[in-house]
């Protein structure tokens, strides 16, 4: 651990501030210069920017010295950028700078619809958004940087993003257009998040049925490796679209054959081709991380059970298994993110789930609405990442 | 007893051990030595049959080894391979008692069986029992591998060049240490290496093969006295024969009893060269010589050393 460390005190030369300094300067042009928030009418017009400096004046000033304040951990960052307490306090420097310029944005809110009609909405702008990106990239960068195990970067995301999530829950930001399409949403929402749950658990389950066996038997007979790869390969070049296409109608050609079929869901659109297009991804990254985490067993190790005298079911079980595991399970994260993406896409095919909402924003261009549909996607990336980055440690912890 | 007859391993036409005849008796440390690809290692895993001969009988105590299931005829032989083979997502403890668990043996049993061969291996129980691998120096984890193939204390240790890829120091400490167990527990052991200098050192018989054949098996001393060919001299090294001959004995056996000298006393257990080396560097002709216990029980003079 100690090493590690040292190495990277050594690559956090001018190039460890670089990073930081460019964001902070993005955010320093980009808070000023564009839209904090925009202010229309209904959701359907589009909006009348209001500046920073304006909505700063309609807060009253105090939060401006506040949002000054909490920018000034940031700047240590620049300062010392190899110092490991810097890095944690730019963290929750982030996080705090995050929370205040949504509390800005909140209050301006409030403070505009006291003197408007019902329908009037205040949505955040281009200002606000490039302002946080920057502050989460910042504590992504510096997270990064501390090179987390990763319950630590657990409690890194809970710093850069838990203010934020305090403020949302306290309802402090109720006015602004993106909340009160959520508060109009709310059923359709808790839906369509469990629709994206399903699709994607609908495709896990089938792909580790079939992966683990295909990738065991892939791993046995280097015959079977040859053409399995190539043709995952294939699959995962052709854009999902493409696939949701090529799937539609051979599935509903299907069901008009079998009408038995078409009983249980099965149609060339909706669920199914969702499903069958995300098993087919995701096999490739189960398949390969089946066998590499196979082959990654020493030969040594294997013959020493051997050796022992354990029987080949012990050997697969007591050495291959537990060995294997960590580079296996780094594949079904690699599948598990890669799904909660593409089931946002398979909104297209009437699959249903947060991207159905997404498009749905999209057509109507209402843009609160796309946000509110692919939000929640990246934040259920980012966290079935941790989860199983999480487990990954864990199985790796013994043989580190 | 170890008995191979006539046995022969064939690998696609390709004649890997080709008609070796051999018996390692009870208690015998028996190391099979030559160049790479002679077969010594494919003869070692006939005897556990992690290679199955193809013609010929292995015996073991007087049975066909193929009597046996494989995995019953193993877990009654330790086994060691070159960089331990440890497994690394295993704990030392858990590592060790590999074959106790395999067999069934209770919980206490194997706690106490660990502690027992850590301490005989020079593993301090208390900071290595629940270390992993990973953690361990080469040396260190080759005495776990050493002490996991004692675990169910088997009659039989094979070792497959087990010192090859430690540095030259830790192996000197490693070769006697092995030869302290395998005296004080009358182990038999069968130990591959393509080092003569350890096979010298260790072996009660040396067998040295060359691809495939067996070409001589002999007592150290004799191979260094007859070698049977030109290969074997070769291979033995032709350099200072003599000092090689005095290095695979001990003083032991060349003592005066009751003789003085003066000087520190040499431990019985030296080998003649080094009394030889210490006569040089102290400039004298005879060198006490002490038991065990580090009694002084007699003298060995120079003259001792080159009498047959």
């Amino acid at each position: 651990m100690a090493g590690r460390e040292g190495a990277a005190e050594i690559t956090t030369g001018p190039a460890g501030r670089r990073a930081p300094l460019l964001l902070l300067a993005l955010a320093a042009i980009a808070l000023p210069s564009l839209a904090f928030v925009t202010e229309a009418p209904n959701r359907l017009l589009s909006g009348r920017p209001v500046g920073f400096a304006t909505a700063l004046g309609l807060t009253g000033a105090s939060p401006g010295v506040g949002f000054a304040l909490t920018l000034l951990p940031l700047f240590a960052l620049l300062a010392w950028p190899q110092k490991v307490v810097v890095r944690w306090a730019g963290i929750l420097g982030a996080g705090l700078a995050a929370a205040a310029l949504a509390w800005v944005a909140g209050r301006t809110a409030e403070a505009l619809a006291a003197g408007a009609a019902v329908s009037a909405r205040t949505s955040l702008g281009s200002g606000f958004w490039l302002t946080l990106a920057a502050l989460l990239l910042l504590a992504a960068d510096a997270a990064q940087r501390l090179r987390l195990a990763p319950l630590a970067a657990l409690g890194a995301a809970l710093l850069a993003l838990g203010p934020l999530g305090a403020l949302l829950a306290s309802g402090a930001l109720g006015e602004l257009s993106i909340l009160k399409e959520f508060v109009n949403q709310q059923d359709v929402f808790a839906a369509a998040l469990l629709r994206h749950g399903v699709i994607v658990a609908g495709a896990l389950a089938p792909t580790l049925v079939l992966g683990v066996p295909l990738g065991l038997a892939a791993w046995r007979w280097q015959t079977l490796r040859r053409t399995v790869f190539p043709v995952l390969n294939i699959v995962q070049t052709i854009p999902s679209i493409a696939l949701f296409g090529l799937l539609m109608a051979p599935l509903s050609g299907l069901a008009r054959r079998l009408p038995g079929l078409a009983d249980w869901g099965i149609s060339g659109i909706g669920l199914a081709p969702a499903i069958i297009a995300l098993v087919l991804y995701s096999l490739l990254p189960i398949v390969r991380n089946t066998v590499e985490g196979l082959r990654g067993v020493p030969e040594s190790v294997r013959d020493a059970a051997r050796g022992m005298g354990m029987t080949p079911t012990q050997v697969f079980w007591h050495v291959d298994v537990p060995l294997a595991l960590p580079v296996f399970l780094s594949g079904v994260r690699i599948t598990a993110v890669q799904a909660v993406g593409l089931a946002a896409v398979s909104a297209l095919i009437g699959a249903g789930g947060l991207g159905a909402i997404m498009f749905q924003g999209l057509f109507a261009n209402a843009l609160d609405l796309v946000l509110l549909g692919a939000v929640p996607v990246i934040l259920l990336a980012v966290a079935v990442d941790l989860v199983f980055r999480l487990l990954v440690a864990l199985a790796a912890r013994e043989t580190a | 007893m170890i008995e191979l007859e006539h046995v022969c391993r064939d690998f696609d036409g390709f004649r890997a051990v080709d008609d070796v005849s051999l018996t390692i008796r009870r208690g015998e440390f028996c190391v099979l030595i030559g160049p790479s690809g002679c077969g010594k290692s494919t003869t070692l895993r006939m005897i556990n049959r992690l290679i199955e001969h193809t013609a010929g009988r292995i015996r073991i105590d007087g049975k066909e080894i193929r009597s046996f299931p494989a995995e019953v005829l193993r877990r009654r032989m330790g086994y060691v391979i070159q960089s331990g083979g440890l497994f690394p997502h295993w704990t030392v403890e858990r590592n060790i008692a590999t074959v106790p668990a395999l067999l069934g043996w209770p919980r206490a049993k194997i706690r106490d069986r660990v502690t027992e061969l850590m301490e005989l291996l020079q593993l301090d129980p208390e900071r290595f029992r629940h270390a992993y691998p990973h953690r361990l120096s080469g040396g260190q984890q080759q005495r776990v591998g050493v002490a996991r193939a004692l675990a169910a204390d088997p009659d039989v240790l094979l070792m497959d060049e087990p010192f090859g890829a430690l540095d030259p120091i830790t192996r000197g400490t490693l070769q006697a240490e092995l030869a302290r167990i395998q005296r004080g527990t009358g182990k038999t052991v069968v130990f591959v290496t393509h080092d003569m200098d350890e096979a010298l050192k260790l072996a009660t018989q040396v067998v040295v093969m060359e691809q495939g054949r067996l070409v001589q098996a002999a007592s150290p001393q004799e191979l260094l006295a007859a070698p049977a060919s030109d290969f074997v001299r070769e291979f033995v090294g032709s350099e200072e024969p003599g000092l090689k001959l005095l290095a695979v004995e001990t003083v032991a056996g060349r003592v005066r009893e009751g003789a003085a000298a003066s000087g520190d006393p040499l431990p019985r257990t030296a080998t003649l060269r080094r009394a030889l080396s210490e006569m040089i560097s102290r400039h004298t002709d005879r060198l006490p010589v002490a038991d065990d216990d580090g009694r002084v029980v007699g003298a060995v003079h120079l003259a001792d050393l080159v009498r047959r």
